[in-house]
């Protein structure tokens, strides 16, 4: 028999362990938010944290589900073990997530045309094989190309160029 | 009843043959068919990125010619399989077996030409089906109930979350999580603010648009990024005479077409079972009725033109429960229902006889858009494998900013931008957690519609759960969920995975096609 710690250190290695967590997380945070702050009604006449908060009991139990199966299932493969990749890409990952960001700032502040020149340049770095070089070219051309077509064609209401526009 | 759904359908063509909506019909199945083929863009990213440039289209326009997106997107994948040997798209990762194998000997575009003429031939069928089934649908489901449909959207949801890839009790989560999304926002009947933490831009809901490009873009791009395994553009040059059939290669695969079109049309009447599972059992079927099935794997054309006609033909199926009842069967048909709530049709039942011109041009405008798709692709098909050898280190980022300025032109409003960045990283933590995010476009859908009709099935009987069990429509779908709920356990107790299961149902004839990226179905 294993011992209880043993069997632990064996459980957290389980990405549904993990998962079934983060359900159970998420299911606790949406009943009680919905149960505490909304009104519940009763089953004739539902309240606004009704179904939310049913919604969130069925979750947590799910995620407990999810949770329990990791004790139960077999050996999985290693690639099933793993929450990260095998080569974690926090630099790709970190300027998919900039580049959006950056359009939301530039967007507000400056305008378009940088708002979109920040986005495809930083997002563009995120390859491994990028150089500046490349990502200024791509920036470049996707600048042109997404001003003619969305400020030009499509008439997006958002000024090409501005400073800290009214927007 | 002929009668009438033939002049129903002539009605359709007259709509859909109009000139501004043929135009839309004509640029959707174009730029679908275009982003399509890019390595690594399945509809669904393909729908959501151009989901919001239809808006300042009139509804019908705007379906059309997201209906059109959605086909060429999936011809497009079909390339990508059959040239590439990537399986971007899961329902023709089946078509890589043979498809890949037949480029290799030079014959990748006759592989190319069947495709297209068995989808063609398989999507006629699916929209013969939805012409003369989604009547009697529509006049079984106006006599329903609040209660009954709530157990049919139970059903639904069930279906497209326990019988989708992975595990089911994932399915089942992402679901729920969906309809919790769903939830965010003002609430229905009182108007409590719920769940939007102060912020009056969420007093609106999530934005359709903010999940759908969070879920399928960002999480995919971020999935994607640097893992892609460099591609072969080898055998890409394929030129317009390689593509047509000779007479023994149509003698050959036009008995399977059939037999392909039959088990994709069978497919799409057991709620859940999507494209994918389709393709599958369509090739192991094949496999099994072929006199040489030693030849499958190796370039038979049968094993190209079989699961492309059942792919074609259970896609257009899944069409009839989306467009009669409301109820959509998988995540592109929940993004194409949105599109359409977005436009302020509601749909359900009453869809077609308040919406005529939607429901029948769309009809038509699948016939007409199959065959734009036949005569694009004739001349333009060079173009196409051209833009297979686009590198994803210059896709993603132009895509991202699609991303950005699709979402930003949908309300005029930068705080949605933000949703996708939200949606987006916790959709990548979703992915490396196992759990696919498709289930939860559906349940995010249905959500709004599901809460109010539970609400006032309780109103009117008066709290009483029973309800439900009560009217025999109701308990009928309650008892189908039940059962669904049933096999689930009982699979699982039998130690083997459902997945395992199907798997040996089709004798397990994916096993050599690994997908590059884990792409949202």
């Amino acid at each position: 028999m294993q011992s209880i710690a043993g069997r632990f250190r064996g459980l957290t290695r389980k990405r549904d362990f993990y998962a079934g967590t983060l359900m159970i997380l998420i299911g606790l945070g949406v009943a009680l938010k919905g149960w505490l702050s909304y009104r519940l009604g009763t089953l004739t006449h539902m309240g606004p944290g009704f179904l939310p908060t049913v919604l969130g009991v069925i979750l947590a139990l799910l995620g407990i589900a999810i949770a329990a199966s990791a004790t139960t299932a077999g050996v999985a493969s290693a690639d099933e073990e793993r929450i990260l990749p095998e080569q974690p890409q926090w630099r790709g990952w970190f300027c998919i997530v900039a580049g959006p960001i950056l359009f939301i700032v530039c967007g507000r502040y400056v305008g378009l045309v940088p708002a979109t020149f920040a986005c495809v340049f930083v997002a563009a770095l995120g390859d491994r094989t990028a150089t500046l070089k490349s990502s200024l070219v791509l920036a470049l051309v996707v600048t042109a190309f997404g001003v003619g077509l969305f400020s030009y064609l499509l008439h997006v209401p958002m000024p090409l160029f501005t400073w800290r526009g009214g927007l | 009843m002929i009668a009438t759904a033939l002049t129903d359908l002539w009605y359709g063509f007259g709509v859909a043959l109009e000139p501004h909506n043929l135009m839309w019909c004509l640029v959707g199945v174009l730029v679908g068919n275009m982003v399509g083929v890019l390595p690594g863009m399945g509809p669904l990213a393909t729908i959501s990125i151009l989901l919001p440039l239809t808006f300042g289209i009139p509804p019908v326009g705007a379906i059309l010619m997201l209906a059109g997106v959605m086909y060429g997107a999936q011809y497009g994948g079909a390339i990508c399989s059959i040239l590439l040997n990537l399986p971007c798209h899961p329902p023709h990762a089946v078509t890589c077996l043979d498809g890949f194998p037949l480029t290799k000997q030079g014959r990748g575009g006759v592989a190319l030409g069947i495709t297209v003429l068995a989808s063609f031939v398989g999507a006629s069928w699916g929209i013969t089906e939805m012409i003369f089934l989604s009547p009697i649908l529509v006049k079984a489901a106006l006599e329903f109930g609040p209660a009954e449909i709530c157990s049919l959207m139970l059903l639904g949801l069930l279906a497209g979350s326990t019988l989708a890839r992975g595990s089911p009790l994932k399915g089942v989560a992402m679901t729920v999580l969906g309809l919790v999304f769903g939830c965010v926002g003002t609430d229905l009947e009182v108007g409590t603010a719920r769940y939007t933490f102060g912020l009056t831009e969420l007093d609106d809901g999530i934005a359709l648009v903010a999940l759908a490009l969070g879920m399928f873009g960002v999480a995919e791009f971020m999935n994607t990024i640097n893992q892609a395994a460099p591609i072969s553009t080898r055998y890409i040059n394929v030129g317009l005479r390689d593509m047509r059939p000779s007479k023994a290669d149509l003698k050959q695969s036009f008995l399977p077409m059939l037999r392909g079109t039959i088990v994709g049309s069978l497919c799409s009447l057991i709620p859940g079972t999507g494209p994918t599972i389709a393709s599958f059992v369509a090739y192991a079927a094949e496999k099994r009725v072929s006199k040489t099935p030693e030849r499958f794997g190796t370039g038979a054309l049968e094993g190209v033109a079989c699961p492309e006609a059942s792919t074609h033909s259970s896609v257009q199926g899944d069409f009839i429960p989306t467009m009669s009842l409301g109820i959509p069967g998988d995540a592109v048909m929940a993004l194409l229902l949105g599109a359409l709530m977005i436009h302020g049709i509601v749909p359900g039942p009453q869809l077609i006889s308040q919406h005529p011109d939607v429901f029948w041009g769309l009809v038509a405008s699948f016939w007409i858009g199959n065959i734009l798709l036949v005569l694009l692709n004739v001349p333009l098909i060079g173009i196409w494998v051209k833009m297979l050898a686009i590198p994803y280190r210059f896709l993603y980022p132009s895509a991202l900013f699609f991303v950005c300025i699709g979402v930003y032109a949908a309300n005029n409003d930068l705080f949605q931008v933000g949703e996708v960045v939200v949606i987006g990283a916790f959709g990548y933590v979703l992915l490396r957690l196992g759990f696919h995010p498709a289930p939860i476009l559906l349940g995010f859908v249905l959500g709004p519609r599901f809460e109010e009709n539970f609400r006032r099935a309780m109103l009117i009987s008066r709290g009483d759960l029973a309800v439900f069990v009560e009217r025999p429509i109701s308990a009928a779908f309650v008892a189908v969920s039940m059962a669904l709920i049933g096999l689930q356990i009982y699979l699982r107790l039998r130690s083997a995975k459902p997945e395992a299961a199907v798997a040996k149902a089709v004798a397990s004839p994916v096993a050599p096609a690994r997908l590059p990226a884990r792409p949202a179905e």
